[in-house]
């Protein structure tokens, strides 16, 4: 195939897209910076930073001591007086350590002035489990911030989305977490550098079916895919959506498909209790939908993960897993 | 009337009528409170308003600072109008921050006053980012961070000044000791008595002033600002000062040791800038007399308006949420 769009594409990494949106942001416009532990010099933790500061120097790629709390607050600052900041969180499970300015400070801003002032902030934030990371570097975290009107929240399910979803939250006005998942840095496939920015708060289909809806975010969109190609084997059409947005949430696009699949399977790598998943079961459920079928969740155990590699990969839903279900509400 | 100073300059004539309307504001704060027309809770500073006028006197327009809760003598010293200040304690539709901040929340962005914290503590890097944000866009602002005592047992104080002093940030993080955080005495919650020395440990500048004495204050800050527009990096300015009334809203400051109130008040920083004022002739007590009641006609009349205003619509919850 050969069409303009799919000639522009180029093949790269999960973590090149985001090295190469945040080169772009940052080429685009001087008001963006970017700042968190170790990644100027060192290039980041996942090296997803790599010459940034050779670029860009030292005032726009700012190497922090280890403060999450003190420079997401500074990273406020700068937002609310003309900088457009990114800031990394190395691993999500250090978010509660900003926890103040995540939850008091950046999502209030904006309301607790009376409209004076936008904060056009993105903290990225890498997430996830299958590095066997052990208990305290695995969590995706994608939930946590999602009863914080004022902060959207996204993530990324694939280089694609990677890359524009965080050149769209540099150019949204809100504060943005973008969480991205450290299990697929290396996940490669074409993407069109050109192509327009992904719009804020939509959720995307990556494949068409009439069966069965699964929503999944980050690892487990890919996972969801595979379990669509092992359902498509066995005559059942799975649809595949990436939700993308935590908050908002895309109500929309899952109740249109929804209303033509009449089936839901929620694909999650977070406890069900609390999270995105459930609430959009919620949401659907006072709508009457799914009408004729109960919704699955395909959800991390109630207990933390562990380390020990088999401990682990059995905790995180597997594509099995997810076709399983599909399979279940298919058949009931 | 009294002419607003060229910022930055000492002006007594200034700084007493600033120190006025403060009191007469935060006085009348309390009396409203009483009857039941301020709602929520206040922190007031009667006791303290030298801190306030003397350091933002000292300010340049374009200068930031962030305040907190205890903040309504910061945003009065930065020339917020009281009766927008009042409509926001009332939660009216004309207060500073439309209602949907109250008396924690006296925000400014007109006058650079880009946040007033209700979390001990959380102030201090936003400030700290906004000097950040004024070095990276070089336009020489300075940022103002005001913060108590007790806000100083809190990472984000520590977080701040360490960045800050590496990062040579042009911040002035001031720092009002009024002995207790809420209604715990200093010593027993931290382990010095002058918060000053903390400073010591992040290579910065540690000085401590008489919070009482405006005209001491405005020079302490001064020189931080100079410093700090300079590119020499953030200084921690200690206030030592008192707070008459109680923590909050009906605390009755039990837990103060006896005697120690009336000390305080005999060192009143009004009295004493008066006092000064009159015997250099700059104004006489019957000047000054006349001038406390003009004051306080404005502050009721300000309260008249602002207990006049509308209840926001409605129809506006769900404003302001996210950008436009
Ligand atoms: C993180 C946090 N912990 C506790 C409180 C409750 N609180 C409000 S004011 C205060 C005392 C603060 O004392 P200080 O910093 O000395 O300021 P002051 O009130 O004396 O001006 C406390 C504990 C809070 N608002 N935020
Ligand atoms: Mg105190």
């Amino acid at each position: 195939m050969s069409t303009p769009t799919e000639v522009a594409a180029t093949e790269i990494t999960y973590r090149d897209a985001i090295r190469t949106a945040l080169a772009a942001e940052l080429r685009a416009d001087p008001a963006v910076v970017f700042l968190g532990e170790d990644i100027g010099g060192a290039g980041g933790s996942f090296k997803t930073s790599e010459g940034l500061l050779e670029e860009f120097g030292p005032d726009r790629v700012i190497d922090t001591p280890i403060s999450e709390n003190g420079f997401v607050g500074a990273a406020l600052g700068m937002a609310v007086t003309g900088m457009r900041p990114v800031v990394e969180i190395m691993f999500v499970d250090f978010l509660p350590s900003a926890g103040d300015a995540m939850i008091n400070e950046i999502p209030k801003f904006r309301f607790m002035s009376g409209g004076q002032a936008t904060v056009p902030l993105v903290i990225r934030a890498i997430g996830g489990a299958t590095g066997h990371f052990g208990t305290q570097h695995s969590a995706t975290g994608e939930s946590w911030f999602q009863q914080m009107p004022g902060l959207l929240v996204a993530t990324a399910g694939s280089p694609a989305s990677a890359y524009g979803l965080l050149r769209a939250a540099i150019r949204c006005n809100d504060p943005v977490l973008l969480i991205e998942h450290k299990g697929m840095f290396a996940r490669k496939e074409l993407v069109d550098l050109d192509a327009p920015l992904p719009e804020v708060g939509k959720a995307a289909i990556l494949r068409s079916g009439g069966d069965v809806t699964i929503v999944a975010t980050l690892l487990m969109v890919e996972r969801a895919l595979q379990a669509a190609d092992m359902l498509a084997a066995e005559g059942i059409e799975a649809e595949v959506i990436d939700l993308r947005w935590v908050a908002p949430l895309d109500i929309a696009t899952i109740r249109e498909s929804i209303l033509r699949t009449d089936r839901l399977v929620i694909a999650e790598e977070q406890v069900h209790a609390g999270g995105w998943g459930a609430t959009l079961i919620s949401l659907l459920a006072q709508e009457g939908l799914p009408e004729n079928s109960i919704p699955r969740a395909v959800s991390m155990p109630n207990y933390p993960i562990a380390f020990s590699p088999p401990l682990e990969d059995a905790a995180v839903p597997s594509a099995d897993r997810i076709a399983e279900a599909a399979r279940a509400v298919v058949r009931e | 009337m009294v002419q607003s100073p060229q910022p930055g300059q000492p002006d007594q004539r200034a700084w007493f009528r600033s120190m006025l309307v403060i009191r007469a504001f935060e006085d009348t704060v309390q009396q409203l409170f009483m009857q039941g027309l301020v709602v929520g809770t206040t922190h007031l500073c009667q006791g303290q308003e030298a801190v306030p006028v003397g350091a933002i006197g000292a300010m340049g327009a374009d200068d930031y600072l962030t305040i907190t809760y205890r903040g309504h003598g910061h945003a009065l010293a930065r020339g917020v109008d009281p009766e927008a200040a009042f409509a926001e304690m009332m939660g009216r539709e004309t207060g500073l921050c439309k209602g949907r901040g109250g008396s924690m929340h006296f925000t400014d962005f007109s006058r650079g006053l880009i946040g007033a914290f209700a979390i001990v503590g959380a102030g201090l890097p936003v400030a700290l980012g906004a000097a950040m944000s004024a070095k990276l866009r070089g336009t020489k602002q300075v940022a103002l961070t005001f913060f108590g005592d007790g806000a100083t047992n809190i990472g984000s104080f520590h977080e701040a000044l360490n960045m800050a002093s590496v990062w040579k940030a042009p911040v002035v993080f001031v720092c009002e000791n009024n002995l207790y955080g809420e209604y715990s005495p200093l010593r027993s919650t931290t382990p010095v008595d002058d918060i000053a020395v903390r400073a010591a440990s992040y290579a910065m500048p540690g000085i401590v002033v008489d919070g009482n004495d405006v005209q001491a204050v405005h020079e302490q800050t001064a020189a931080a600002i100079a410093r700090a527009r300079a590119g020499e990096g953030p200084t921690l300015l200690e206030c030592k000062t008192y707070r008459y009334s109680g923590h909050s809203r009906t605390d009755p400051g039990k837990y103060r040791k006896p005697g120690e109130l009336d000390a305080w008040k005999a060192r009143d920083p009004i009295i004493r800038l008066g006092e000064m004022l009159a015997a250099e002739g700059i104004m006489s007590s019957d000047e000054q007399e006349a001038l406390r009641q003009t004051v306080q006609g404005e502050i009721e009349s300000a309260v008249a308006r602002a207990t006049a205003a509308p209840w926001p619509a409605l129809e506006g919850i769900g404003r302001y949420v996210y950008a436009d």
